[in-house]
């Protein structure tokens, strides 16, 4: 129950600035020259000026900007996402055909780079200013440093052009009709580089901070304790420093959420992935406000979820913080 | 003006070289007719998504590569580019011009297993052709009825003369059929079909998944017999051009249309035994490189500095450098892949000459002033390809050396259209002019006057000149095709006269395929033909 009611104030809460994010998306497209239309218009390669007209009426593009402001919330209210201009279908059947791919690669790349982050972070720590430490502490340096889209073309290149390892693109392979485990099996073999590429910059940054907070908890007086007791090394680590250390690893995560799906954006692109970074850019080029409008109300509403999923993983970690009274 | 000529032939006569010597060094790329393998999947790089399918009424490549295997146009171009019967098998018109018959192919079935007749090709010229499709509603203006004295004969009926040429190289793109008992109840434009086309063509859409592929079958029930070869097409949605040369040199796409990959790629993978990369099967999509002038700008609205701009860019030097083997000089609106129309004469061309810039924008008044800056200008590309984008930093610099400087202003697609075609915010616009096998199709309209604005594609240069508004209208209605040629010569060299828009380059698409395909590029529009003979070798 407790968690109930700590669910549904984070979410009123959370209601002013969703307004906000929703409605400043709506005005800041306002100012992109062209609407919906001309941009079918540049697709089709030509048409005539009273098929625009009627166009525009259709999607309701000549009406003021504040009525459609407040047509759009209205419908918003009543939980009704829109039309897509351009995919001609329901905003919310577009997003739902997107958001499997998102998700799938978000958790993948977030698995990664946490776990991967906290095991070399460990083993940094425990060496530190060693040969481990310096070797991995260079690489996360590297890693934080490349660009994704350099890091995917270059996966690309080497895993699937030159050793021929794994595809180049597309979330499975659609010249053979598969299922069950196989087809599973075939769309990890096609997240494999888009994971590593999205994940990479973030397990540099998970690996530089549980690298700071093991040092910084291996030198607190509990673990000279524990220590002290004789415990031996492996359960103080395991125990007592981890457990303790994970924590600014776990805020991390809820804030990096809404990170990744903007770098989804560009590792959708170059691994040609039906996800929502790709919709939305698409969205905004085709100046299809509904689904961008969409996408925005979407993602916050994901982002707000795990937020929450990391405020009870807190409590579970540290039991002086609370979920609230 | 004579260099340029002499530019030309070095170029045609480098390439038939070229060819000549691939045909021996790679003789089974020539001679690859020998036996038609059956099976396969063919790999096609999708480049951008389209709201709909159905090039009845959307007439794009973007649509044709997809609805064009699956729909069938009443004509089609065939490997001389002259038309040749699809669902029409025979055609006559009457010498006043104003009605043509065409006689329908008998024993052809939709899809869903309805016949094709004659009603199909009332109803889709009358409600989508003439109201809905782009470029058919200005062909079909005229168009007052289509009768259907039986199931297999339909009697198109004009107001004014139709040119039986200009129709018959209209209808290879703006002569696609729907079925009429899908379409006949509701609204048109938002009939499902759309997505899910239903046509007679020799393959059968099974599936569009939305970012990720679109995949039609084999037609088992195809009219032609024996084809088609290939079991299955998959059109791949890869938006970033260097995935797709990814995914093609990595063995997942098979065909990259329309220059869909970047320049430096196309130059790589031209090397690669792997793949057959050629403008062939694309002189039916020729475009020009164009310089838009906007006439309410009054330094602009002069013809000395339009001739002055024209002659301080040095085209020759930008083609070799930055497009390489599949461009040439341009010569005009009417590029000289149209053997129909494409005159001896093409009117005054503009070779470099930097001094001779200098003298005119001086004789026009524009003296270089404080820093040598005689006048600034606005210049605004298009964002449809990489060569626009390398030709407006090229305009800006070119133009910066004889004192006129430039803004570039870059602009997506919707915001481009707006800010040209409907506001007129542009000094100087730079895109492509896509030709279509006739002058009237889709040239003439960016030179006749009186353009609604708001109308993409058309004059809205500001520029109105009443000899060219009457050759283009007695072409328009022509239907001696001797005379309607010397009227597109007189077009032609009236355009590089007048210099409303300069056409610097010529280009056609480029073709990436695997050197598997067989029996490919054999027609002038062949991307977006239906590929019923296409087959892949082991």
């Amino acid at each position: 129950m407790r968690v109930l009611s700590l669910a549904g104030r984070r979410l009123a809460a959370s209601l002013p600035t969703l307004f906000l994010i929703l409605v400043g998306v709506f005005l800041l497209l306002q100012f992109a020259p062209g609407d919906t239309v001309d941009a079918m218009m540049a697709q089709m390669g030509g048409g005539d000026a009273a098929t625009a007209r009627e166009l525009r009426q259709f999607y309701g593009l000549d009406l003021s900007v504040p009525v459609q402001l407040g047509n759009y919330l209205w419908r918003l209210v009543r939980l009704d996402l829109g039309f897509s201009s351009i995919y001609g279908k329901p905003v919310a059947t577009v997003i739902a055909e997107r958001l499997p791919a998102t998700i799938l690669l978000m958790t993948a790349s977030l698995s990664f780079a946490f776990f991967a982050g906290l095991v070399l972070g460990v083993i940094a720590a425990r060496g530190v200013n060693k040969w481990p430490d310096t070797i991995i502490s260079t690489l996360g340096l590297v890693f934080y440093a490349t660009p994704s889209f350099w890091f995917g073309l270059m996966a690309i290149v080497v895993f699937s052009i030159y050793l021929q390892w794994l595809p180049a693109g597309g979330l499975e392979d659609i010249t053979r009709i598969q299922s069950g485990i196989w087809r599973t099996l075939d769309i990890a073999r096609h997240l494999v580089l888009p994971t590593l590429t999205l994940g990479l910059i973030f397990l540099a940054i998970y690996l530089r901070i549980m690298r700071a907070s093991m040092l910084e908890v291996l030198n607190l007086d509990f673990v000279r304790t524990a220590r002290a007791k004789g415990l031996d090394e492996t359960r103080v680590i395991v125990r007592h420093v981890l457990r303790n250390a994970l924590l600014p690893m776990v805020t991390l995560i809820g804030l990096q959420a809404g990170t990744m799906l903007g770098g989804s954006v560009v590792v959708e692109s170059v691994f040609s992935l039906p996800g929502l970074g790709r919709l939305a850019y698409e969205s905004v080029i085709q100046r299809d406000l509904n689904t961008l409008l969409g996408i925005v109300f979407v993602s916050a509403l994901l982002v707000i979820v795990v937020n929450f999923a990391v405020d009870l993983v807190y409590a579970r970690l540290d039991p002086r913080i609370g979920t609230g009274d | 003006m004579t260099d340029h000529r002499l530019e030309l032939k070095r170029r045609t006569l480098l390439m038939t070289t070229a060819a000549m010597a691939a045909s021996v060094m790679f003789p089974e790329r020539v001679f690859a007719q020998a036996a038609p393998r059956k099976g396969g999947v063919f790999s096609v790089h999708y480049g951008a998504e389209q709201r709909q399918l159905n090039p009845s009424l959307q007439a794009s490549t973007g649509v044709y590569i997809i609805g064009g295997k699956i729909q069938e146009p009443l004509v089609d171009l065939d490997a001389k580019g002259d038309p040749v019967g699809v669902l029409a098998e025979r055609w006559e018109a009457t010498p006043d011009g104003k009605t043509i018959t065409f006689h329908l192919r008998r024993n052809v079935n939709w899809h869903d297993g309805k016949p094709f007749t004659s009603a199909d090709v009332q109803f889709t010229a009358m409600a989508m052709w003439k109201k809905i499709l782009n470029y058919g509603s200005t062909l079909q203006l005229f168009l007052t009825a289509v009768d259907t004295p039986d199931a297999h004969t339909a009697i198109f009926r004009y107001e004014r003369p139709m040119p039986l040429g200009l129709l018959l190289r209209a209808l290879p793109d703006l002569g696609y059929i729907s079925p009429k008992h899908l379409y006949e109840t509701g609204d048109i434009r938002q009939n499902p079909v759309n997505l899910a086309p239903i046509g007679t063509g020799p393959f059968k859409f099974v599936q569009y998944e939305r970012g990720q592929h679109v995949i039609a079958d084999r037609n088992p029930n195809y009219w032609r017999a024996d084809a088609p070869y290939l079991d299955r097409i998959v059109w791949r949605v890869i938006t970033d051009r260097s995935a797709a040369a990814a995914q093609l040199e990595a063995g997942q796409l098979h065909y990259s249309p329309f220059s869909g990959i970047t320049l430096s790629d196309i130059a790589r993978l031209a090397k690669d035994p792997r793949f057959v990369v050629s403008t062939k099967g694309n002189e039916g999509n020729a475009r020009t490189n164009t310089l838009e002038f906007n006439f309410r700008r009054k330094e602009l609205s002069d013809i000395r500095v339009r001739r002055a701009i024209a002659h301080a860019i040095n085209v020759p030097f930008f083609i070799d450098n930055f497009l390489g083997t599949f461009a040439k000089l341009g010569t005009g609106p009417v590029p000289s892949v149209s053997t129909d129309f494409y005159p001896a004469d093409n009117g005054p061309q503009y070779p470099y000459d930097k001094a001779k810039a200098a003298r005119l924008l001086d004789e026009a008044g524009y003296k270089a002033g404080a820093g040598g800056t005689r006048f600034s200008v606005r210049l605004l590309p298009a964002p449809w390809g990489e060569d626009i984008s390398l030709w407006s930093t090229f305009v800006q610099q070119a133009l910066g050396e004889v004192g006129i400087r430039v803004e570039v202003v870059r602009n997506d697609g919707a915001g481009f259209l707006k800010q040209v075609y409907a506001d007129h915010a542009f000094d100087l616009a730079t895109g492509w002019h896509q030709y279509r096998n006739d002058p009237a199709v889709s040239t003439t309209v960016w030179y006749r006057s009186g353009q609604p604005v708001g109308a993409p594609w058309t004059n809205q240069w500001g520029w109105t000149d009443p000899e060219m508004d009457r050759i283009i209208d007695d072409a328009a209605t022509e239907i001696d095709p001797a005379k309607r040629k010397a009227l597109y010569a007189q077009f032609q060299q009236r355009a590089n006269s007048e210099l409303p828009i300069w056409t610097p380059i010529e280009q056609i698409f480029v073709t990436t395929i695997s050197a598997k395909a067989r029996n490919h590029s054999n027609t002038p529009r062949w991307g977006s033909s239906s590929w019923h003979d296409l087959w892949l070798a082991e």
